[in-house]
Parts: structure tokens; C-alpha cells; sequence
């Protein structure tokens, strides 16, 4: 983890409250998809997490839905302005874990996570496919992004009004070898339910700090307690207790 | 060259700047950040005689000028914490360190510190008689001066190290306490421990935090604490130990001139990682600011006169 100062490129709207945010900046802490940085916003006191959707040597990106005070102040957010960041903070998806033809499941704004961690197994050799789930069409957002990376891409809706219809457990296929998921809890739960194989979920959690100091986001797993932000957010299949 | 020394007990720190008890854990996460060395000291986290999940989540809810938080005292337990928590903090951690220990009943209480008493690397006990986010213990203690003195008398009968006892800001009269723990035996106070507070959720029209009610930290309560350690400096002789929303060197001033002898900061830690190390390095640019000298010769200060 490092604290700096990252300049906002560009904010821009990807369908109804979901704001994509490219920041330029020091990425070096960053070493595993799925971790989050931690965002310092005037007149607010916390931190507020986001997941990192996909970075490089320049900058990261990052997609956010905007839900209260803190994420309503980041799509306020103009090119040029500054942001006071925690950097590379969590326990991400671990790539040597998964197989060769692993899943990944992303729910609504829990995708943007699953972005990175495609093109980590990508990198890595392997031959992901992507399931993206949303409520409806006008929700849908990076399919392009996916299917750009070149790995099987199938999304659902649950009103059906486009792809296929139902949830993302609808669309599991027949043949792969290891999951990874993240999205909301009523989702992760039904994968874990579903899947056939081991697994990796990413969990969310009202946060204090986001580096382990504060015990505010603690869960009880089967390895022991847990802190979603240091020891997680990303956990494995065999440790969760539902 | 300014004199940032502050003693406590007779153990010298070499600043006043004390990372808060459950904002720090055991020191582990700031050292991968920084030398945590430079720290005067640290009050780990709070440690009950058996190990602690805490409560349910949510715990921590964001408030104007501050937080609230409704942990529970999560921790591994006063056996955990000497066999595996002490030794990796020892490789960390060079200076005698806080101990900072919380109980369900009297004898809780002098179980986990007759434990920790044996401890070289504890330099100090900080009871804390005062937490508001568990049931049938806690600030149950320290809410009336013949409880505070109970529990003050019962540890200082199983240990020869410092007591400090920390106290509750929910209470009439935060002197009476204090003075009953000095009259007790205690070598010390800290306070203020945060407030019982609560956040509502319009759309759930449920309370934020699965508790219901948590404790209020951060810079919105600092001037209830500097009020807190201004009247019981002139209630006791014993040193004071001011914390409640410091976040800048100028704060640790303030504080002192209250009446605290060393200070702690909490929620800051939380914010800013680096906030403890910025307000030691600070601190010698504000103490000539204002003229300062020798930083403990302005304890209580704001009284003379």
C-alpha cells in the first residue's frame, strides 16, 4: 500500500449512476487484480473504497456506482483535479489459482474488478470466460471492453431485456475448471451454490480505514476472523460461512 | 532545538504523540508505512481476557467532522496477544508500549492485566472502563466513581506497572470519576473515550450500524475532550492522558495546555496513516511558533492565571 496524489484524466458516465474515472499516478503497490484504493474527498471524513477495474505503469481506472455522499462527490470530479489516494490496499484474485478455463462472474458494479483479473489470465496464458450480470439493457455496461479482450463474454439480464435472460447462475457453462466472482451478496451466495468447482469471491464491507487497523469490516470465515480489507476482500470459496 | 520530552510515570517518551487503542492494532500495518519508532508510544489494541469476535457489521458509519464505530473490542484474547502479538511487536516496536485492557467484570479485569503485568515490554496499563459498544461490561465501569474505583483498586492490587484508567465522556461529571480513580490508587487518566452516538439510514429507516448505537470519534468532538481534560486536571494530580479528535500538532498543544501530560489520536490514524509521524515531525515548527521551549512546561497551562 502507498499514499499519493493521482490526477483525475478523465470521469465519464457508462449508463445510469455508473461513472468510469481514469487517474494518472504511481501504480507500483498495485500487485493483484481486485484491490482497491481508498479515496480522500473534501468534506468527508472516511476513506472511500473503490475497486480498481484496470491499471498500468501510468494510472489506473476505475468504475463506481454512485450511491451516497462519497460517490456522488467522485462523479463531481473534473479532469485536472487532484485526489489524495491509498493505493493497492487488500488481498486480490491470487492467477496461479486459477485453472486454465476459469470463470469470471461479475454482478452489476461488482464487474469492473473481473476486468483486470480477464486480462491478469489473460497475461498469464489462460483462457477465461466472462458471465457480466445486470437487472436490465440500460444497465449494461464494458460488455465492449470484454469481448475486446478476445474471451467468451455472456451477459444477463434478469428482466430479459437483453442477452440471456435470468441470472448470472443461468449462464453458467458446461465445462470450466475454476470460478471467481464478485458482485452482490444475494449473488455471490447463489454462485457459491451453483458452481461446480473451487472458487475465489470478492466481498464488500462498510470500511474505517481499508488497510486493517480498525477491525470496522471483520467476518468470521472458516480459517479464522477475517478483515475484508487486508485479509480480503477477495476470499476463498472453502473458507466462506453464508 | 526544542525539548518535545513528556514523562509519564516515570517512564520518559521522547513525545507526547500516542497512537489511540483501536485505531493502531498491534503496530503491524503502520510499520510496513513507517518507523513507528518515532511514535512516543502505542496503545494496542484492546485486550480482554478471551478472544473477542466483536459485533456484527456494519460497525463504522461516517458523521459530520468524524465517524462512528461499533467494533466490540475484537481481539484474540490476553493469551494470544502475550504469545504471538508481543513477540512480533518486540521486532517492531523498541520502546515500552500501552497496554490497553478491557473487561466484563472485576475480576476480567485483573485476570488480563495480572497477565500483562508480567510483560517487560509493557511499559503502561490503560484500563479502559469506558467502551460503549458492548453490553454488561465497559462503560458500565466507568459510568459511576464507586464502579471506576472498584475496578481501579482491584488492578493495581495484581500489578506493579502504571495504571491508567481510561475513561467515559458519557457521564455528569467526568471529575468525580477521575478523582474517584486517583483516590483508587490510579497513576493516571486517559480520556476521552468516544461518545455514545447513532446514525439513522433514510431509506432503511434503520440505524447505519448493526449495533445500533456506536461511539463518536474524530475531529467533532475535540473541544468536548479538551473541556473534559481542562476539568479534570483541576480535579486531580495524577498525570492525564487527553485524547478525542486530535489531528494536528497544534491539537497536541491544545490538549496540553488543557491539562494532558501526553496525548493520543484515534480516528486521524485512520484517515491518514501517516497522521502520527506528520504531527511528531510537525511539532517543533509549531512549539516555536508559539514560543515553546520545553513542550511539558505548558501541562495545564490554560490554567495558570
Amino acid at each position: 500500500m502507498m499514499q499519493g496524489i493521482y490526477r483525475v484524466e478523465y470521469n465519464r458516465q457508462l449508463a445510469p449512476d455508473v461513472w468510469e474515472m481514469r487517474l494518472s499516478g504511481d501504480t507500483s503497490a498495485v500487485t493483484a487484480p481486485g484491490q482497491f484504493i481508498n479515496i480522500r474527498l473534501d468534506g468527508l471524513f472516511l476513506r472511500r473504497p473503490i475497486s480498481i477495474c484496470d491499471w498500468d505503469e501510468r494510472g489506473l481506472t476505475i468504475i463506481y456506482k454512485v450511491v451516497g455522499r462519497g460517490t456522488e462527490a467522485l462523479a463531481g470530479m473534473e479532469p485536472g483535479q487532484d485526489l489524495d489516494i491509498l493505493c493497492g490496499l487488500g488481498n486480490g484474485f491470487d492467477v496461479s489459482k486459477c485453472g486454465d478455463k476459469a470463470l469470471v462472474i461479475g454482478g452489476g458494479a461488482g464487474t469492473p474488478p473481473m476486468y483486470g483479473l480477464a486480462k491478469a489470465l489473460l497475461k498469464a496464458g489462460k483462457t477465461p470466460a466472462a458471465i457480466l450480470g445486470f437487472n436490465t439493457k440500460s444497465e449494461i455496461f464494458y460488455e465492449e471492453q470484454f469481448r475486446a479482450l478476445g474471451i467468451e463474454t455472456t451477459v444477463t439480464t434478469v428482466d430479459g431485456s437483453y442477452g440471456t435472460k435470468g441470472f448470472v447462475t443461468d449462464a453458467l457453462p458446461e465445462s470450466y475448471d475454476y470460478f471467481c466472482a464478485c458482485g452482490p451478496l444475494p449473488m455471490l451466495k447463489a454462485v457459491y451454490n451453483a458452481a461446480a468447482t473451487s472458487g475465489l469471491m470478492s466481498f464488500e464491507e462498510r470500511m474505517g480505514c481499508g488497510f486493517g487497523a480498525c477491525m470496522g469490516c471483520s467476518c468470521k470465515t472458516k480459517y479464522g476472523n477475517k478483515r475484508i480489507c487486508k485479509d480480503g476482500p477477495v476470499l476463498e470459496k472453502e473458507e466462506i460461512i453464508w | 532545538m526544542v525539548d518535545t520530552s513528556v514523562t509519564l510515570s516515570g517512564i520518559t517518551l521522547d513525545n507526547p504523540v500516542i497512537p489511540a487503542s483501536g485505531t493502531f492494532g498491534y503496530g503491524q500495518e503502520f510499520a510496513e508505512l513507517y518507523d513507528i519508532n518515532c511514535l512516543g508510544t502505542f496503545s494496542f489494541k484492546g485486550t480482554t481476557k478471551d478472544p473477542r469476535f466483536g459485533n456484527p457489521t456494519p460497525r463504522i458509519a461516517e458523521t459530520p467532522g468524524g465517524m462512528l464505530n461499533a467494533v466490540g473490542l475484537q481481539n484474540p484474547g490476553v493469551e494470544h496477544v502475550i504469545a504471538q502479538e508481543l513477540p512480533r511487536m518486540r521486532e517492531i516496536f523498541h520502546k515500552p508500549v500501552m497496554a490497553n485492557v478491557s473487561g466484563f467484570s472485576i475480576e476480567d479485569y485483573a485476570h488480563t492485566c495480572a497477565r500483562l503485568d508480567r510483560e517487560e515490554q509493557v511499559g503502561w496499563l490503560e484500563v479502559n472502563i469506558s467502551c460503549p459498544n458492548v453490553h454488561g461490561g465497559g462503560m458500565a465501569f466507568g459510568s459511576s466513581p464507586e464502579a471506576a474505583a472498584e475496578v481501579t483498586r482491584a488492578v493495581k492490587a495484581v500489578t506493579g506497572k502504571p495504571v491508567y484508567m481510561k475513561l467515559s465522556p458519557n457521564v455528569t461529571d467526568i471529575a468525580a470519576v477521575a478523582k474517584a480513580c486517583e483516590d483508587a490508587g490510579a497513576d493516571g487518566v486517559s480520556l476521552i473515550n468516544t461518545l455514545l452516538a447513532m446514525r439513522i439510514n433514510l431509506k432503511t429507516r434503520k440505524p447505519l450500524l448493526a449495533n445500533g448505537t456506536g461511539g463518536l470519534s474524530g475531529p467533532a468532538v475535540f473541544p468536548v475532550a479538551v473541556r473534559m481534560v481542562y476539568q479534570v486536571y483541576e480535579a486531580v494530580k495524577i498525570p492525564i492522558i487527553g485524547m478525542g479528535g486530535v489531528s494536528s500538532a497544534e491539537d497536541v498543544i491544545e490538549m496540553m495546555l488543557a491539562g494532558a501530560t501526553a496525548v493520543e489520536v484515534g480516528a486521524a490514524n485512520l484517515v491518514n496513516p501517516f497522521a502520527c509521524r506528520d504531527i511528531i515531525e510537525d511539532l517543533p515548527r509549531v512549539m516555536e511558533q508559539y514560543g515553546i521551549n520545553r513542550l511539558s512546561d505548558i501541562i495545564g497551562g490554560a490554567h495558570n492565571g
